[in-house]
Formats: structure tokens, C-alpha cells, sequence
């Protein structure tokens, strides 16, 4: 380090000799580099510390696979997901909006006293709320976004929704759910004396002809008695307490099948017999050497099959009809509810301060030569805003955008005023589906008294830096290739 | 806005229907920041208005009551002054460490570091910025806190001390950019002018280019407050929820938003005063951070024109 020259004849050190000034500058030195070294220091503890211990949960499994009661098989898939999607929200609303005002301010920047009051206003406006704590942006989203001032209805009865589509369900002699289309959340039962369109489950719709329960119930008898038969028989070639293996309790009980099935005239069909007897060795392998297990399984799955086979498509009258709904890629309902509409728009509101600072610097880096090259060509406003300001300002928005965005993924506080701690297993489905993102998730097993839910949080937070630091990588990158264009 | 129009001369006049359409659009979104401040003072308002409704709680206790009991116990005790503590508890251990250490890294930088160190140095700090406040809290619970205890076997698991040492270091980029910023505003003559009469960089920093600043150490310090006052995450994860009255920094303290998370997280399971009471307390942690961003933004954009 070269000093400047130094001499002990100025009035101000007459009192003082050089050589205790320059200790004295020298001492300085050291403690601004032992304090610059401090913060290294702490930088390189938190990434060795949260590397160490989270480390050892890292891998594809935790990136995919859901949270859980147990710390070994927690993983934040739902979370990624649930990020992704407030992220993209945000920035598809964030961006052109935050463009728009920095263009708005920067490049239709008013020459009357009036209007210079109102614009010094508006950007007054804007650096307070970049320093608005983000959890009040929280509560703001919540009554807003989530509840729409409460005009709207409860979230969970929602004023207006599109992509919603309401069904009886119905559960059939099979065990299946079977859904009937009714027009909507108030509409009258479904009555089943009639033909009805109905969807099962996996989606396929067919018809179904409703039966009525006089017609049912002989068949229904006939069937118990089978089974009856059927328990009867296993229990005379089965001992209670036998200790047989999976592979000889089944072999008795396909045995004690076709003694009971095929002399039975009204059903024997040998192929039926054959499905039974694979239905019976799957049950009882999967019991083992239970063998009241074994014989219970064998009687369900005999009783389900002969079921479908005798009553198909035939609903129970019995059976209560449920309301269900089930909601397209595209459902939205108003108010939003916690959902990922209301998550990405109070996360937009957080950024959009920053991002509009960003960008106005953006704008204020391209030269004016530019623009009044462009006007005195004839251009009108726009269109020297389009062709040619906003092209070259793009590199410096997209870096403050991408910044922003990093704000985003990583802010807490104000998603978990909208979202809370959910403990959710999918990953969103449409707008308004509840989620949880990176940030909560950490904050949820961070703040869980086990050791082992810390590790889990560690190797969260891995995840969520590695995240930002591949965001902030792209900006810097972008920064420089912008500096060395410009130059 | 028909005076914008006509910033540059020639172009104000002839519109065509999409240049009046797109500024209309531009205004549209200019408004947005406005609309989301109205309703930030409206919906906070309202509410708080409708908590000091209800028969329990009057204004008067809640600025002067020095019990805040809303959740437990028959009585209800709504007066603000605990969690201001709790959270003026936290903004001291914090500023205790941002501001020494955030000024001498700044004075660092700009008077003595060479361009490697700053190259090390500048990113460094950029990554402790871009740190997420979760990840504060997690560090203070699991590694500042276990330290303290070894220290001083008096620090409770969730405490103070914790959770405003963590808070510190978050904003120490914060008052280090601000006010480095503010030590590379000040006109390099002056420096020259000392060390021309043998000043060491020593006197250069502290009596030429400190005091030449002062007004940007000052913004820096009241942003880094506003900062530390509205931060939610470390004082959720390590500061503990125990709103009392208390100056002990070993013990657990709950700041106004640790009260605010404590209430939206389903503590206050109906519509009472006491989930009112957060919005109460959210009013008056926005009331702070306002007046402080405005000083801190005030003081900050006179030191820019001080020198130019």
C-alpha cells in the first residue's frame, strides 16, 4: 500500500509526531480489514454450516417428493412447484407493469410546474414503498386479493367462478365413485330412478342404468350367500393356526374355490373361477401366513368381482348422492381465496417498487441522442419509446428484473400471511389451488423443535440458494455483456 | 395529465388514437403504485378502527397500556408498549452491529481498499443482501444462539440478542452501499487538499470524508432502522413469542411483526379484537417505517445534491 507523503509540520499534528499518526493509521487499517473480514467470515460460516448439515438430505428424492411427518422422507416438490407458480404470477403482472410506470415517468416526464409536482409525488410514492415492511404488504394482499374487501363472498362460496363444474357422486356396487353432471352448487338432488350420463373416476363417461333397490337386493342375497359358502369351504380346508406358506394357503384356497364355484350352477364359468383364483393368490400373498387375513381378502376380492360382474353399471339407490366439484386448469373464482392468484400479486406489489427504480435507471442510461435522433426523424412518442429507447434499455430491465424476481422467491413474510402453514402434498392445479412455496416451507421445518427437521430446513435452504445465486449469476452476466455493448 | 403531453414540443399535439391509448395504459400502471398506497392507509385504517370499536380496547390504553395480553388469560391487555420494546430491543443489538461495522467496511472500500480486495469484498456483500430473511432466522437459531450459550449459559433458545445479531448482519450491505455511496460522493479535492498538508488516510476518513457524509451515514442508518424494525423472519424463527416489557437481551422478547404473524398464522381463531389488534399493530409499524424511509430518503437526497 503506498502512503500519501506525510509531514509533521502542518498546524493540525504540531502537537502530535508522525509516527503516532501512522500507527494510529496503520491500527485503522487493520480493523477495517478485520471487520471487512468479518463479514466474509460470517458469509463463509452460513454456507459451510447450512452446507454441512443439509448436505446429507439433498438429492433427487428431496427434490421431488412431498413434505412429511418424518424427517427422512420430507421433501419439497409441492414447495418448488408452489414457487414456480406465485413467481411466474408475479412477473407476468409485475413486468409490464413495472415497465409501463418507468417509462411513464422517465420518458413522458412533464415541463409544467403542476406536473412535476405530481410526478416528484408519484416517485416520493414509490421509494415509501419500497420501504414498507413486506409483511403489511401480507396483510394488505389478504384483504384485497384473498378476500376482496369481503364484498365478495366467502372464499369458500365464492360470488363468481368460471372453470367449476359440479357432480353427484355416487358410489356403485363396485366401490366406485360415479359422477353425475347437475348444473350447479344449488342444484336439486339427482334422482336415480332414471338412465344417467354418469363419469367413474378415471374419467371415462358411459351410461348407467339405475336399478331400483327391489331389483337389487335378490342378487345382492344371492351373492352373500356365495360368499357364505365360499368362508364356509375355506375354513374346512384351512386349520386356524396353520402355519402354511403364502404360496400353500393359496393353493388351498383356488382348491377350496373350485369345489365351492363350479357345482354352483347359476355362475360357473371356468374363467371366472380362474380370475378368482389369481384374485386369491394375490390376496393371500400379500397376507402371508395370516390366515384369517387370507381368508378375509380372498372373500372381498371374490365379493367385488362377482359384484361387477352381476350388477354392471348399476347404481345403488341406496347409495347418497354427494356434491362435488372438480375444477379446470383455467377455474377462477372471485374473491381468489389463498391461492396462488393472491400469492403472486402480493409478491408483485412487493417488487414492483424495486423493479420501477430499477428500470427507470434502465431507461435513464440510454442516451438522449437516441431519442431525438428518433423524433427529429418524425417518429411520434411511442414509437421512439418501442423502436428504439426500450430496445436499448432491455439488458438493464431484464437485470433488475431478474433481481427483483430473486426478491421474490425468497420473500416470506407476506406469502405467509396468504398461504399460511399448509401442509400440502400436490402441486397447484389451477389459480386459485392453495399452495406453499420454498421460503415457508424452510420457515415451517426451521421453526420445528427436532434436530432432524433442522437438517431438512438446511438442505431446503440449499436448494432456495442455489436458486438465487443461479438468478443473481444470470443478472451479473447480463450486466456485463450490457457494459461491454455499451462501451 | 394533459400537460404531459406536450414535454417535447411538436409531439404533444398531433396524437394518434394508439399513442393517447398506450399513455392512458402507461398512466394505468403508474397508478398502480398510488392505488396500492391509498388502499395500504385504507385497509390499515379501517381495520384499526374497527378494533378500537370493540369494548375492551380503547386508544389511549393502547398507546399508553404497558401489558399486552390479548390471547391468554380473562383479561385482555392491549397496551403496545411490550412488543415496541420487544422490537426497539431487536433495532439496537442490530444497529449495534450494522452500523460500526457497515460504516467501517464502507470507509474500507472506499479510502483504503485495493481494487483486488473490493472485487472479493463487493460480491460478498451483494450475496449477504440477496441472503433470504428465512435463512437469517434458520442461522440465528441454529448457529448464533448455540454460540451465545456457550458464551453465557443465561441465553435462553429463543432470545434477543439471537435474533438482532442476525437482523445486524442483514443489514449491514444495506448501511455499507448507502454510505459508501455517500463517502464516494464527496468531492475528491477536499481529500486532496488534506493529504497535500500530510494528513494519513486516517484523518483523511474520519475528520475529512466522515464528516463530509454525515448526512449519507445518517440516511443509511435510518433505512437500515426502518429495515430492521419491519424484518418478520428471523424474529418469527428466533426471537421467541413472549410479549413483555423487558430490557433483558438473554430472554425472549416478541416485536410487532412477530405479533403480526402469530395472529394470521391462526392463533386468534375468531374475528375478535385480538385479530383486530394486528392490524392496530401493523398500522403502527407502517407509521414507523414511514417516517424513517421519509427522513432517511430526505437526508439521503440532500447529501446527492450537496456536492453537485
Amino acid at each position: 500500500m503506498n502512503m500519501p507523503p506525510e509531514s509533521g509540520n502542518s498546524r493540525a499534528a504540531a502537537d502530535r509526531s508522525p509516527a503516532v499518526r501512522r500507527a494510529k493509521n496503520r491500527l485503522f487499517h487493520w480493523l477495517s480489514v478485520a471487520v471487512a473480514c468479518c463479514s466474509v467470515g460470517v458469509l463463509l460460516t452460513l454456507l459451510t454450516v447450512i452446507g454441512l448439515r443439509g448436505f446429507r438430505h439433498l438429492d433427487l428424492g428431496f427434490l421431488t417428493s412431498a413434505p412429511s411427518r418424518h424427517a427422512a422422507e420430507a421433501g419439497m416438490g409441492p414447495a418448488i412447484w408452489g414457487s414456480v407458480w406465485i413467481c411466474l404470477t408475479c412477473t407476468l403482472c409485475a413486468l409490464p407493469i413495472g415497465v409501463g410506470t418507468a417509462i411513464f415517468l422517465e420518458e413522458y416526464r412533464p415541463v409544467s410546474v403542476v406536473g412535476r409536482k405530481i410526478f416528484g409525488l408519484i416517485q416520493l410514492n414509490i421509494t415509501n414503498l419500497a420501504g414498507v415492511p413486506s409483511i403489511v404488504y401480507g396483510i394488505l394482499g389478504l384483504t384485497v386479493f384473498v378476500q376482496w374487501f369481503g364484498v365478495a363472498g366467502h372464499a369458500n362460496e365464492p360470488l363468481f367462478t368460471i372453470g367449476q363444474k359440479w357432480y353427484d357422486s355416487f358410489i356403485d356396487e363396485t366401490g366406485q365413485a360415479l359422477l353425475v353432471r347437475v348444473s350447479g352448487r344449488d342444484a336439486p338432488e339427482v334422482s336415480v330412478s332414471e338412465s344417467l350420463e354418469y363419469r367413474s373416476e378415471s374419467g371415462r363417461p358411459a351410461t348407467v342404468q339405475v336399478t331400483p333397490e327391489a331389483e337389487i337386493a335378490p342378487v345382492r342375497t344371492a351373492i352373500d350367500t356365495f360368499a357364505e359358502t365360499l368362508t364356509d369351504a375355506l375354513s374346512d380346508v384351512i386349520e386356524p393356526g396353520s402355519n402354511l406358506s403364502a404360496e400353500a394357503t393359496a393353493g388351498l384356497v383356488i382348491d377350496a374355490l373350485r369345489t365351492v364355484a363350479l357345482p354352483t350352477d347359476d355362475r360357473p364359468h371356468a374363467a371366472m373361477v380362474d380370475r378368482w383364483a389369481s384374485l386369491a393368490m394375490q390376496a393371500s400373498g400379500q397376507t402371508g401366513r395370516d390366515y384369517r387375513r387370507a381368508m378375509r381378502a380372498v372373500k372381498t376380492a371374490v365379493y367385488t368381482e362377482m359384484s361387477k360382474a352381476a350388477l354392471p353399471n348399476v347404481l345403488s339407490a341406496k347409495a347418497a348422492a354427494t356434491r362435488t366439484d372438480r375444477k379446470a386448469f383455467y377455474y377462477v373464482q372471485i374473491p381468489f381465496g389463498r391461492g396462488v392468484l393472491a400469492g403472486g400479486l402480493t409478491l408483485m406489489l412487493v417488487v414492483l417498487p424495486v423493479l420501477i427504480v430499477s428500470a427507470q435507471e434502465a431507461l435513464r442510461g440510454v442516451p438522449s441522442s437516441l431519442r431525438q435522433g428518433s423524433l427529429a426523424l418524425g417518429a411520434t412518442r411511442w414509437q421512439t419509446i418501442y423502436r428504439m429507447t426500450l430496445p436499448a434499455a432491455i439488458p438493464g430491465i431484464m437485470t433488475g428484473a431478474i433481481l427483483s424476481i430473486s426478491r421474490a422467491i425468497g420473500e416470506a413474510a407476506p406469502i405467509l400471511i396468504i398461504a399460511g402453514i399448509v401442509f400440502i402434498r400436490f402441486t397447484p392445479h389451477h389459480l386459485m389451488d392453495e399452495f406453499t412455496a420454498m421460503p415457508l416451507q424452510i420457515f415451517d421445518w426451521a421453526g420445528r423443535p427436532q434436530e432432524d427437521f433442522h437438517d431438512v430446513a438446511a438442505a431446503g435452504i440449499l436448494v432456495l440458494l442455489g436458486v438465487l445465486l443461479t438468478f443473481n449469476a444470470t443478472a451479473v452476466l447480463l450486466r456485463h455483456k450490457y457494459q461491454r455493448g455499451n462501451q | 395529465m394533459t400537460t404531459i403531453g406536450s414535454a417535447i414540443p411538436g409531439t404533444g399535439r398531433r396524437h394518434r388514437p394508439v399513442e393517447r391509448m398506450i399513455e392512458l395504459l402507461l398512466v394505468v400502471c403508474a397508478l398502480v403504485s398510488a392505488v396500492t398506497t391509498g388502499l395500504i392507509i385504507a385497509v390499515l385504517s379501517v381495520e384499526t378502527v374497527h378494533f378500537f370499536a370493540a369494548d375492551e380496547v380503547s386508544v389511549v390504553d393502547f398507546l399508553t397500556g404497558l401489558e399486552w395480553n390479548p390471547l391468554l388469560g380473562a383479561e385482555k391487555h392491549f397496551g403496545i408498549w411490550p412488543l415496541v420494546c420487544g422490537t426497539l430491543l431487536v433495532t439496537v443489538v442490530a444497529m449495534a452491529i450494522a452500523i460500526p461495522f457497515g460504516l467501517l467496511t464502507a470507509l474500507y472500500l472506499s479510502e483504503y481498499a485495493a481494487p483486488n480486495v473490493r472485487a472479493i469484498l463487493k460480491p460478498v456483500l451483494e450475496v449477504l443482501a440477496g441472503v433470504p430473511t428465512v435463512v437469517y432466522g434458520f442461522f440465528a437459531l441454529t448457529v448464533i444462539t448455540p454460540i451465545l450459550q456457550k458464551l453465557y449459559s443465561g441465553f435462553e433458545v429463543y432470545n434477543v440478542t439471537s435474533a438482532g445479531l442476525a437482523v445486524g448482519i442483514m443489514c449491514l450491505p444495506i448501511v455499507c452501499s448507502i454510505s459508501e455511496d455517500s463517502f464516494r460522493a464527496v468531492p475528491s479535492r477536499l481529500r486532496e487538499g488534506a493529504y497535500g498538508i500530510g494528513a494519513t488516510r486516517f484523518d483523511v476518513s474520519v475528520k475529512i470524508v466522515m464528516p463530509a457524509a454525515l448526512s449519507g451515514i445518517v440516511a443509511a442508518s435510518l433505512l437500515a432502522i426502518a429495515r430492521a424494525v419491519g424484518e418478520t423472519m428471523i424474529v418469527a424463527l428466533a426471537a421467541g413469542n413472549l410479549a413483555r416489557l423487558t430490557l433483558n437481551p438473554t430472554g425472549q422478547a416478541q416485536t410487532m411483526t412477530a405479533y403480526v404473524v402469530q395472529i394470521f398464522l391462526g392463533d386468534a381463531s375468531n374475528f375478535g379484537p385480538e385479530y383486530y389488534s394486528s392490524y392496530a399493530v401493523a398500522a403502527s409499524l407502517f407509521v414507523m417505517t414511514l417516517i424513517l424511509t421519509l427522513i432517511g430518503h430526505r437526508v439521503r437526497v440532500r447529501f446527492r445534491e450537496e456536492y453537485e
